[in-house]
């Protein structure tokens, strides 16, 4: 095994771990679908990130922060459906990318490209996700309660504020290194799916989280694996890999 | 005994516009059970929310220093979206196991059988969910008991049941509690005080003394209904 397809395993267990995770958070509100529309305003920094040559997670860090910000102002100011926000906004990302990304690029931009990363971005990729671990283990029961009544939480003391704060960090930083992955297309489904899987199977709170990282972690690993095997982009084969197991897991759905 | 639990003066509660609640001043001594009786629609909810501190309000609201304060909310459908054994939705509280298991004991589970640690919180029946609400709200030994419509969705001896619990809790825990409803039995069998309100404050006093069919008629209008006790 050549050291740069370990590298990306390495990166590609750690991202779709931690975004496993992290979705278990995201399902069970109206933000489960809000990394979409994030990953699709990252699009605009991915070609620019292409068109310079820099990385691509810091080339989509800075839209995902205004992505954020947008969301967090929606959120907290407008009585506005989360979907207008999709519609106008995100939408123009998708189209602003299309003026200068260039086409032979496209794919790379699209369902990304993990199985090229250097070293030194293997290493930051893994110290995010250890940060970003830690930042959710932190926050986890108390946004577990706001995410179940935001009252309840505000009567508990919990700060709601400054918890959606650290929220939406983590969130920024795994779509920045979703995209990497998946694209900016597919990061939504990186974070959904596997999630999805472990909701039909889990009866309790540890169940949830324990199979939505595994099975966010494992779709990673298969479908670079697979990559290597039959030369198809790695992205693509990851998501069609969560979907399956997101398929078996209806099978086997507990009622 | 030191002063009133609560004092509020001069509350006015206004959301988007919309007043809400209007000049409502009342207070609670330590052990009362207060009700808020209403018809839907009438602010009963926003009271409560108010005095625990999640809405905006004008005018005076002082709780007694340190009070502890549980609150138990009329449903929470979020809950679904998530999976969760009983027990860590009481995690989710800090609580440790022990007082999981002595809290769940006082509200009639006897034993702990095998759902609370594994089963998910869905599984419930609304009567079993609303007593778990109830133990939710003790794990750190509030001394005031805020309830928002215990009647909701239970049949008649399940919330013949919640009635006989809360009493046994109340004598037990030295609590005060209050208590929203549009359930006219329920006044008469469990409260001391009762503040009618209908956005404005129509009256307030012991049961006995102020729910007369004029006070009622002018509560609900024509749809006012009295309920007859049932003993069983």
């Amino acid at each position: 095994m050549d050291f740069q397809f370990f590298l990306s395993l390495i990166c590609g267990i750690f991202i779709g771990g931690i975004a496993g995770y992290l979705g278990t958070l995201m399902l069970s509100k109206k933000m489960a679908l809000v990394a979409g529309p994030l990953g699709h305003l990252t699009l605009p920094g991915i070609a620019l990130a292409l068109l310079y040559g820099f990385d691509v997670s810091l080339g989509a860090f800075p839209f995902v922060v205004l992505g954020v910000v947008l969301i967090w102002l929606f959120e907290m100011k407008t009585k506005l459906p989360m979907e207008a926000l999709t519609a106008v906004v995100f939408a123009s990302g998708v189209a602003i990318a299309f003026l200068f990304l260039p086409i032979e690029q496209a794919e790379t931009a699209l369902v990304g490209d993990i199985t090229k990363v250097s070293l030194s971005e293997a290493v930051i990729t893994v110290i995010l996700c250890f940060l970003v671990f830690f930042i959710i283990k932190k926050i986890y029961p108390q946004m577990v309660l706001i995410n179940i009544s935001e009252d309840l939480a505000k009567i508990e003391k919990i700060n709601v504020k400054k918890y959606n704060f650290f929220y939406l960090g983590a969130i920024a930083i795994i779509v920045a290194l979703g995209v990497k992955m998946v694209g900016g297309l597919l990061t939504a489904a990186l974070i959904a799916i596997p999630v999805c899987a472990a909701r039909n199977l889990s009866k309790n709170l540890f169940q949830y989280v324990f199979l939505a990282t595994s099975f966010g972690a494992t779709s990673a690993f298969l479908g670079i694996m697979l990559f290597k095997f039959t030369g198809f982009p790695a992205g693509p084969l990851i998501i069609i890999i969560s979907a399956s197991i997101f398929l078996i897991s209806m099978i086997f759905k507990k009622i | 005994m030191s002063g009133p639990i609560l004092k509020v003066k001069n509350l006015n509660v206004k959301l988007e516009n919309e007043e809400i609640i209007k000049d409502l001043s009342f207070e609670v001594r330590e052990g009362d059970v207060l009700t808020v009786l209403g018809p839907n629609g009438a602010g009963k909810t926003v009271l409560l929310k108010t005095l625990l501190g999640v809405l905006p309000y004008q005018g005076e609201i002082e709780w007694q220093k340190e009070v502890k304060i549980g609150y138990v909310p009329q449903r929470l459908p979020f809950i679904k979206d998530t999976p969760m054994s009983v027990e860590e939705f009481f995690e989710l509280k800090g609580a440790s196991k022990k007082e999981i298991e002595k809290t769940l004991n006082s509200v009639g589970f006897k034993d702990n059988p095998a759902l609370f640690q594994k089963g998910g919180i869905g599984e419930l029946s609304s009567g079993q969910f609303q007593r778990i609400l109830i133990a939710w709200a003790l794990i750190g030994n509030p001394d005031v008991l805020l309830f928002d419509e215990p009647t909701t969705g239970i049949d008649i001896s399940g919330e013949e049941t919640i009635y006989t619990l809360l009493t046994k809790l109340k004598e037990k825990r030295n609590l005060t509690i209050l208590l929203v409803t549009h359930d006219l039995s329920v006044v008469y069998k469990f409260s001391n005080y009762v503040i009618c309100l209908n956005k404005c404050p129509i009256c307030q006093g012991s049961p006995k003394q102020v729910l007369t069919p004029e006070t009622l008629n002018k509560l609900y209008g024509a749809e006012v209904k009295f309920y007859e006790h049932h003993r069983h």
